[in-house]
């Protein structure tokens, strides 16, 4: 076909979903797809949604996998709500993302898969899916015989049918390099990367990738393809795109590099939280310790043995292992060690939705142990930042002496965002709050900075520094342990005193948005940040005042935050729990009315949701 | 170099009067001087109880740290620091209640921890309630009809997580304690010294029928590696196999002499015989002291950093700057 008389539109913003089973390869897709459009300037923001079950019976329902990608020459600060595109290998995949297509926005099937057992499998009641939801007047359907194609373009290939069926997302992925104008030899390279110890395989993919983009060039589809600027917004520099679990690892890998110390981390497999102890038993060449110990409990008691050894420790886990781990979080706090819990949360009570997204452990980080435990408790808001939070919180667990819990969720541990890469020269100064010299022979359990309550940390193997440090009550002046009520109060005030002082060397609140005569004041912390500020900025777009005041450091909370909170004259707190930060805050800034915005469906925030919200609040 | 007044704190002793945990101390003090690590290289890991105590009597780095779990924080220490010479004080509740899991995992991996689990086979820090190894039928204070549970026996738990070093002393035999405490600081890898210690308040006596001095020799038998099995106040009885079992025989009977007898081999890796060892019991069988099990295999903690040391002699990775560089990247 004449490239001439292809119609192309400009487009800033575009959200592309990938949707088929379980092992249909979605996510390797849409991660190539978005690579692809990283590298040629575009914005990315990806949130992939896969079920629990690792292959849930073929073609229904409950083994839907998604992929979804929001790239754009504009600033992007969420994977987007509804799809401009959506891909579709199956009849079960178009009906669980049939609500979530744009009006008048491209739906591309494998045609093949929409035989009357699939149709069946997937529930549908008719032969003619979208009539049946409603789709056939407001989308462009474009069936393409994805699965026969994919044969035909390897018919010489000798491999078996299997395996010849698995590459059919490759076809798939070469169209939409057409109709997004992605030259595909970028993604041929990924593939080299991903396939290069398996030639035969790699062979087959870029085949069939560079089938599927000659089929859609040459088929005279009829249909605009899509064009999408460089984007302007981003600071010049080199970057990639990275995961918030991988992002969290990497952040604690340079947090022990720049405080001289090694990296241990012990942990048990939880989703969504596993990929860190993945990535960090892969870093062997930086040195990072790993123990996948027997249960939850050993993971952060083995931490704490690290940590009273010397090392920067961690563990990570979610939402149950958090609950498992809770005494020996009780430990760290009264033996004053340094330790970070990474809690990715998921959907609970109990199980719950093991991979979805929640913000509902918030209050278990805060308040979910025996005794006066208080931690320092932040939280990450966009995947690359997972980066900076899990640096600061070795920072702080290391200079203040505390355990720090770093909230991320599963939406920022599976989703990506582009990432400026770091140097580590670049990065703040991390210095452990070792025991003076001038302690020797006098080192105590409870030895601390009277001014900031802070404990010395002596580590074993150090001469002059043998002390006895432990889960009971210690006494103030001399260490030993004591159930003295006086001494009790004075230890619960010096360790409450340390985690408080921590506000000292953390950033001031900041609001965004309409900063000054703001009718309402949006409240919300940890990974709804894209949701609520795309929200915020599309309402001010429309000319109202909103200001967005959005928290990472949760305990304590930054100093200026009252201060902030009573400028406006309405505040909504909106977060995926039932009003979890509200009560908090309720706790902490006396004399303000909080209303709440809640939402618990495992899914994030939609920013129509939001705006919807807003409108009511400001009516 | 160190005597034991160098591993002694200035802290008060607070275990009651008569306990078999101020013998043990004793002995843990003399042996470690006799190992001679120095006191600031040496961590004292311990969980709760009343052996759990241990680690503010001596003047080392210690940690009392909570219920049970002593054997995966002492494992966190040991892997992350290789170069600490790691003990863990532990009782019958403690490490085999409700640390059992992290117990068994830590001699699964081999870890070069010195265990002492100090068995008086009762709570007493909550004030007697029966334990994992307390016998079938005791009368405690939450089994006042006698309990209905099977006991542990932990020879047979330790064996079943392929310990690589088993040995077993009582509280009052101060010199077998001690040494077989500078044993297990000596083997490479995890160790347990089960010591049968008299608790004097919730279960007096639990122990008298070998700690009786009167008898005592004729019903332990104390083994040494590459010693024959002999034992009694006159030192003729032996060990015999008698088909797949043992057997007690007199030296000087039925034509047994001293050849006949077994010869203990602690460094035997196949452990059907030290399990036999470690499981008789009387009145037939004298109970088995001493090391009965000492084999060598690769500890958990020299596996972790050998394998770090392999990849890093490998990779171009050597640092946070050269891993960012290392991922795929482009400039914006």
């Amino acid at each position: 076909m004449d490239k001439q008389t292809v119609k192309v539109t400009n487009n800033e913003n575009v959200v592309i979903r990938f949707s088929g089973d379980s092992g249909d390869g979605m996510q390797l897709t849409g991660t190539l797809f978005s690579n692809l459009s990283a590298i040629l300037g575009n914005e990315i923001s990806t949130f992939p949604d896969f079920p629990a079950e690792i292959r849930a019976p073929q073609g229904t329902i409950g083994g839907v996998s998604g992929f979804q990608v929001h790239l754009g020459s504009q600033k992007v600060y969420t994977p987007g709500d509804m799809a401009d595109v959506l891909v579709a290998m199956n009849p079960a995949a178009l009906k669980v993302n049939a609500k979530g297509i744009k009006k008048m926005g491209v739906l591309i099937v494998d045609a093949d898969s929409f035989e009357k057992k699939d149709l069946e499998k997937a529930e549908f009641k008719t032969d003619n899916p979208y009539e049946e939801l409603d789709l056939s007047d407001t989308i462009q359907i474009i069936p393409i015989p994805l699965t026969s194609l994919t044969k035909d373009s390897l018919a010489d290939f000798g491999m078996d049918n299997k395996s010849v069926i698995r590459c059919k997302n490759m076809f798939a992925l070469g169209v939409v390099c057409w109709l997004f104008n992605r030259p595909i030899d970028q993604a041929i390279h990924f593939l080299g990367n991903k396939f290069g110890k398996k030639p035969d395989l790699l062979k087959a993919n870029v085949k069939v990738l560079t089938d599927g983009y000659n089929y859609a060039n040459n088929l005279h589809l009829n249909i605009s393809t899509f064009h999408i600027d460089r984007t302007q917004e981003l600071e010049h520099g080199t970057y990639t795109s990275i995961n918030g679990n991988k992002a969290t690892s990497w952040g604690l890998i340079a947090a022990a590099e720049k405080a001289g110390l090694e990296l241990f981390l012990g942990s048990y497999p939880i989703t969504p939280a596993t990929d860190i102890m993945h990535e960090l038993a892969l870093r062997k060449d930086v040195g990072v310790k790993v123990v996948q110990a027997e249960d939850e409990i050993s993971g952060i008691c083995t931490a704490i043995g690290a940590s009273f050894a010397g090392d920067l420790a961690a563990t990570s886990t979610s939402g149950p292992g958090l609950a498992l781990k809770s005494e020996a979080l009780g430990l760290a706090v009264m033996a004053e060690l340094p330790l970070v819990v990474i809690d990715v949360m998921r959907g609970g009570p109990s199980t719950g939705l093991p991979t979805k997204t929640e913000q509902t452990d918030l209050l278990q980080a805060l308040y979910g142990r025996n005794g006066e435990s208080p931690c320092v408790v932040i939280a990450a808001s966009k995947p690359s930042d997972c980066f900076h939070y899990a640096y600061m919180a070795g920072k702080i667990a290391l200079e203040h002496m505390t355990p720090v819990i770093l909230l991320t969720d599963t939406f920022l541990a599976n989703g990506t965002s582009l990432w400026k890469l770091p140097k580590l020269a670049e990065l703040e100064e991390i210095k452990p709050f070792y025991a003076p010299e001038s302690l020797k022979g006098q080192m105590k359990a409870t030895s601390r900075d009277e001014a900031t309550k802070i404990h010395y940390w002596a580590i074993p193997g150090r001469e002059g520094f043998t002390h006895r440090n432990g889960g009971l009550e210690k006494d103030y002046e001399r260490g030993a342990i004591s159930t003295n009520p006086e001494n009790h109060q004075r230890m619960v005030d010096a360790r409450a005193e340390k985690v408080e002082g921590v506000a000292n060397s953390i950033p001031q609140l900041t609001v965004e948005g309409c900063k000054d005569n703001a009718e309402l004041l949006v409240i919300g912390w940890g990974s709804t940040y894209g949701h609520l500020l795309s929200a915020v900025e599309n309402m001010n777009q429309k000319g109202h005042r909103i200001a967005l005041a959005h928290f990472n450091y949760i305990n304590p909370l930054p100093k200026n935050t009252e201060e902030i909170i009573k400028q406006y004259p309405k505040a909504v707190v909106c977060e995926l729990n039932s009003g979890q930060f509200a009560t908090y805050l309720r706790t902490k800034v006396e004399g303000v009315h909080f209303h709440q915005y809640n939402k618990v469906e495992g899914q994030p925030f939609t920013t129509a949701e939001l705006e919807e919200c807003f409108e009511n609040h400001i009516k | 170099m160190f005597t034991p007044a160098d591993y002694k704190s200035d802290q008060y002793v607070r275990w009651c009067p008569g306990c078999g945990d101020h013998a043990i101390v004793n002995s843990l003090q003399k042996a470690m001087a006799e190992v001679g690590v120095a006191p600031w290289e040496t961590v004292v890991i311990s969980g709760i109880g009343c052996s759990s105590r241990m680690p503010y009597y001596l003047n080392t780095y210690g940690f009392h740290t909570i219920h049970g779990r002593g054997a995966a924080i002492a494992t966190g220490v040991k892997t992350s620091h290789p170069e600490l010479t790691v003990w863990q004080m532990t009782g019958d509740g403690d490490c085999l209640a409700i640390g059992g899991n992290h117990f068994i995992h830590s001699v699964r991996r081999n870890i070069d921890l010195n265990v002492v689990l100090f068995n008086n086979q009762i709570y007493g820090l909550t004030k007697g309630q029966y334990s994992p190894t307390s016998k079938k039928g005791a009368i405690t204070k939450s089994s006042p009809y006698g309990t209905v549970e099977r006991p542990f026996r932990p020879a047979e738990l330790a064996l079943g997580a392929r310990a690589t070093f088993f040995a077993r002393t009582l509280d009052v035999d101060l010199k077998t304690t001690q040494n077989c405490m500078v044993a297990a600081a000596k083997h490479k890898g995890t160790s347990i010294v089960e010591c049968l210690v008299n608790c004097v308040i919730f279960n007096n006596g639990a122990h008298n029928w070998i700690s009786d001095k009167e008898n005592r020799a004729d019903r332990i038998i104390v083994l040494e590696h590459g010693k024959p099995m002999i034992f009694g106040k006159n030192n003729d009885k032996g060990l015999v196999l008698d088909g797949w079992n043992l057997k007690v025989v007199t030296i000087g009977e039925n034509g047994i002499t001293e050849k006949d007898i077994l010869v203990h081999n602690a460094k035997e890796e196949d452990p059907t015989l030290h399990y036999k060892l470690a499981m008789m019991t009387g009145p037939d069988m004298p109970i088995a002291m001493g090391v009965i099990r000492d084999v060598e295999a690769e500890t958990y903690e020299e596996a972790v950093h050998n394998q770090i040391a392999d990849v890093q002699a490998k990779t171009k990775i050597h640092n946070f700057d050269d891993l960012v560089n290392s991922c795929e990247k482009w400039d914006i």
